[in-house]
């Protein structure tokens, strides 16, 4: 779906995340060149299309206590992945499933999903429990930790909002 | 974290209000003052357990984005890792046990602008950039239900 330039603008602007101030969106309106009202009615519409999928606190898993994070990666037949894609979508820990392309020879893995535990140990065992619960005990996988972190934030969408001369 | 905090987070990853005074209505819900969890929010920003208050778009619906990885040498991973880095498409980049042992998420407003990212960091690295664009979804984001001790 394309994005109007208004729309384009607010999402460049929401990129670092809506201001912790009593009214948060008329500062947004202000860097966007838009009205209060029309940045509520925006994303209320966009929410409700789908085009956002939740509005609220982000947060850093890591710092939570959740330090084990693991990018877990699996072949799955392609008639197949779409069934165990969903299925592995439904767990509380998984809190990203896609499905992505083979790199052959490189890349053999076409489902990916993000899994998050308090430890490694915990993360192995959810690991085993997806390939058990669906059906994808017989899939070659891998489970990539992450071992540093070197940048994680919200995207910026190159189209920079106008900067702000003052903020009431 | 205090029992504020874990309420905020419990309640409020998705179905933040969107009205003038969202931190009024959370306050609101939870019996405190609009202050309260303004300051609550903001120290939560500052010791990193709150990365925004914002929205999760759904993939290639606002701009394009795809996931790439690198095999890169232990020795050289620390400069690479900044190189990348420091492209501001570059949103997350991460060390991971593998053989491809970077792996970072770009996003710009179309797929030529991911494309132009991907070949600058080729050639400023003389680095395979091995290309993993989402092709299906399967996930609902409803934000992660965290266990508390």
């Amino acid at each position: 779906m394309e994005l109007s330039d208004h729309e384009k603008r607010l999402v460049a602007a929401l990129g670092d995340g809506l201001p912790l101030v009593s009214r948060p969106f008329a500062v947004i309106a202000e860097q966007v060149g838009i009205s209060e009202a029309d940045v509520i009615e925006t994303l209320s519409a966009m929410q409700a299309d789908g085009r956002i999928k939740r509005f609220g606190l982000i947060v850093r898993h890591h710092e939570l206590g959740y330090r084990a994070n693991a990018m877990t990666v699996w072949d799955v037949a392609d008639d197949k992945v779409a069934q165990v894609g969903r299925c592995f979508g439904e767990f509380d820990f998984v809190t990203l499933c896609y499905r992505r392309p083979r790199r052959l020879p490189d890349w053999p893995y076409n489902l990916f999903c993000m899994v998050h535990g308090q430890k490694r140990d915990d993360v192995l065992e959810q690991v085993e429990q997806l390939a058990r619960t669906c059906g994808a005990d017989a899939a070659a996988r891998d489970v990539l930790f992450s071992t540093r972190r070197f940048k994680q934030r919200g995207a910026h969408y190159g189209a920079s909002p106008k900067k702000l001369e003052s903020v009431a | 974290m205090d029992e504020l905090d874990k309420k905020m987070i419990d309640g409020f990853q998705r179905g933040v209000p969107l009205v003038e005074r969202p931190y009024a209505a959370i306050a609101e819900k939870l019996g405190v003052s609009e202050d309260e969890v303004i300051e609550a929010l903001k120290v939560l920003k500052e010791n990193g357990a709150l990365s925004r208050v914002g929205a999760v778009f759904k993939p290639n619906t606002v701009g394009h984005s795809t996931l790439a990885a690198m095999a890169v040498e232990p020795d050289r991973l620390e400069d690479v890792a900044a190189v990348v880095s420091n492209f501001d498409a570059v949103n997350h980049n991460y060390e991971r046990e593998h053989r491809l042992n970077l792996w970072f998420v770009v996003t710009a407003t179309d797929s030529q602008g991911v494309q132009q990212v991907i070949e600058d960091i080729e050639h400023m690295t003389g680095i395979k950039v091995l290309n993993l664009p989402m092709l299906e979804d399967y996930h609902l984001d409803l934000g992660f239900d965290l266990q508390w001790n």
